[in-house]
């Protein structure tokens, strides 16, 4: 197989397929390693995770254990999780707050800047071992913050975050300005894996086709509470390619569950009507009345290439993933919330992220059922070897049913897996 | 009075045995009409809920929807059904307090699907209140062992 041929795009039969050996294939996992994950910009996390100097977490982005830490002048670092002595990963804790990491296995020590400190016994080396930072941890390439969201890239010659981003930036500043007072990160991760490539949950994740039949149960339930009615045919949205592979598939007010910070349901009684109301009401004050209702009744799902969705729905989530094998990825999500919002607030955010979103919501689960199925029917690529992406070429305006933002994510990764800059990334 | 070991043992047993063949309805039927049942996230175990995501935060209605939910054919993770063996032990109770009795345990729980099997160890923290002759559930807080649901990737069924 040529990687030319992985994708058909035939834009004039409107007949869009991928190869199935780009689920299964050891080589082009290995390529996605070093033209994908090597090259792109790659969510980090949050500035709000990391609250005050000398706090840390330690996290795998792209397959690599990094050290993303806050100084003592209040800078975010990206550091190598990696001694330079024998190799050995300086800090095993998840997170915490320290002036220091010293490695357990010949106590070299660091400064949260990475900055070598010291060693026992320093003689044996010559006294400009550690000069000009050679004996320092590794910083990471490039590190960039837009607008409170930290991207890290491993290509030094990468263009800046903001221009990567694209059209993606106006959709991260969307949950950037939901909060009067700035958006942090809420405490508690989910940390899952799913047996499926990588691709799939990306594909997934702004996919209006599959909402009604993977997740009937889940509009059984906010039926059974909001007496909510939901029909796909009047909720489709549209779809926006924002370049360099990022999608957005967005409709304003038209799905039946609630919104935190914007939109009332019943099953939160009327005690939260007002405070729902006020809510909606210093947006729209704050934001004026376009952009206020955008950010305060818009439903999105944000495909930012190659592996971060943004979906702000019924609550907001991040959620980041990552192949280990061609048929398995890890995933981190989180909650992103207003900081300062009231504990009552807070609270019904909470509950009603996890009525749909994460590892045991009432629709994940389901959505990774699916993946895996998909990933299992892959066994067959030889004799049934392509996926079909076509819904929706023949429109001029594509709805959250059709696969315009699949397209758009394929289109990138085909340009650079196949290395090929002369690839079209617009098209229908 | 306190409640007895044995008495909140043989309880714990009622209720694995009713998750263990799918008697879902049932179980929701354990819960008092105010009842919750809550699962921190893996990476803050001691998370309060409504402050900490939380990967389960059911109020009464929430869960027995999720039971219903699970029993259809169109719940996918769990259909079919996997197959379930919920481990109890080690269980402690304590004194009454305002009507609602402490009871804690471990648990492993076991699930079978598809070829594969997982394992969910931990620890779960009850409140329970009598009711005539039995007791029900007025909270069931089920804390993992694990630091993340690798390789379980889902918890679709009742811990």
């Amino acid at each position: 197989m040529q990687l030319s041929d992985l994708i058909i795009d035939d834009r004039h039969q409107a007949r869009f397929k991928v190869h199935r050996s780009a689920f299964v294939s050891d080589e082009i996992l290995a390529l996605e390693r070093e033209r994908v994950f090597s090259k792109c910009w790659l969510y980090l996390g949050h500035t709000s995770e990391l609250k005050k100097p000398g706090d840390f977490i330690s996290r795998r982005v792209g397959g690599r254990p990094l050290l993303y830490t806050r100084d003592r002048g209040n800078k975010l670092h990206a550091l190598y999780n990696t001694c330079p002595h024998r190799g050995a990963m300086v800090c095993r804790e998840r997170s915490g707050n320290r002036r220091a990491f010293t490695c357990g296995y010949h106590a070299w020590t660091f400064d949260e800047k990475g900055s070598f400190v010291g060693m026992p016994g320093r003689e044996a080396l010559p006294p400009d071992a550690t000069d000009d930072g050679k004996l320092d941890l590794v910083h990471v390439e490039r590190m960039e913050e837009f607008r409170g969201f930290v991207f890290v890239c491993y290509d030094k010659n990468a263009v800046s975050l903001r221009e990567y981003l694209a059209g993606a930036a106006e959709y991260l500043e969307y949950v950037a300005d939901q909060g009067r007072d700035g958006m942090e990160i809420v405490v508690g991760s989910q940390d899952y894996c799913v047996g499926a490539n990588w691709k799939l949950l990306q594909e997934n994740s702004a996919d209006g086709y599959h909402g009604v039949p993977t997740h009937s149960t889940y509009f059984d339930y906010i039926r059974s509470r909001d007496n909510a009615q939901f029909s796909t045919m009047n909720s489709r949205g549209w779809v926006k390619n924002l370049g360099n592979g990022h999608a957005v598939s967005e409709s304003i007010g038209l799905l039946p569950w609630g919104r935190p910070y914007a939109r009332w349901v019943p099953g939160w009684g009327e005690d939260a009507k007002a405070e729902v109301d006020a809510l909606n009401k210093e947006i729209m004050e704050r934001l004026g009345p376009e952009r206020g209702n955008v950010v305060a009744n818009g439903d999105r799902n944000l495909l930012i290439f190659p592996n971060l969705v943004v979906n702000d729905v019924m609550a907001t989530t991040i959620r980041t993933f990552y192949p280990v094998r061609p048929d398995h990825m890890e995933v981190s999500a989180w909650c992103i919330a207003p900081i300062g919002e009231s504990d009552p607030s807070r609270d019904r955010r909470l509950r009603n992220f996890v009525e749909f979103l994460g590892p045991a919501g009432f629709a994940t689960p389901d959505d990774v059922e699916m993946l895996e199925l998909c990933q299992r029917g892959y066994a067959n690529a030889a004799s049934a070897p392509y996926n079909d992406l076509s819904r929706g070429m023949l429109s001029n305006v594509p709805t959250k049913t059709d696969e315009l933002q699949m397209r758009t994510f394929w289109r990138r990764w085909h340009q650079l897996v196949s290395n090929n800059p002369a690839l079209e990334l617009a098209g229908p | 009075m306190k409640l007895s070991r044995s008495d909140a043992e043989d309880f714990l047993i009622q209720e694995a045995a009713l998750l263990d063949s799918w008697k879902l309805m049932e179980w929701a039927d354990l819960f008092t009409e105010d009842g919750e049942y809550l699962v921190p996230a893996t990476d803050d175990p001691e998370g309060k809920a409504g402050k900490s995501l939380f990967l389960i935060y059911d109020d009464r209605h929430r869960l027995g929807e999720r039971a219903k939910r699970l029993l259809k054919p169109t719940a996918h993770a769990e259909a079919p059904h996997s197959r379930t063996r919920h481990m109890i032990s080690n269980v402690v109770t304590r004194e009454d307090d305002n009507g609602a009795i402490p009871v804690t345990c471990n648990f492993v729980v076991f699930r079978s699907r598809m070829e594969v099997t997982n394992i969910y160890p931990g620890h779960a923290e009850y409140l329970l209140v009598r009711n005539g002759d039995g007791l029900r559930i007025k909270s069931k807080k089920a804390v993992l062992d694990v630091d993340a649901l690798r390789p379980h990737g889902k918890i679709s069924i009742i811990l």
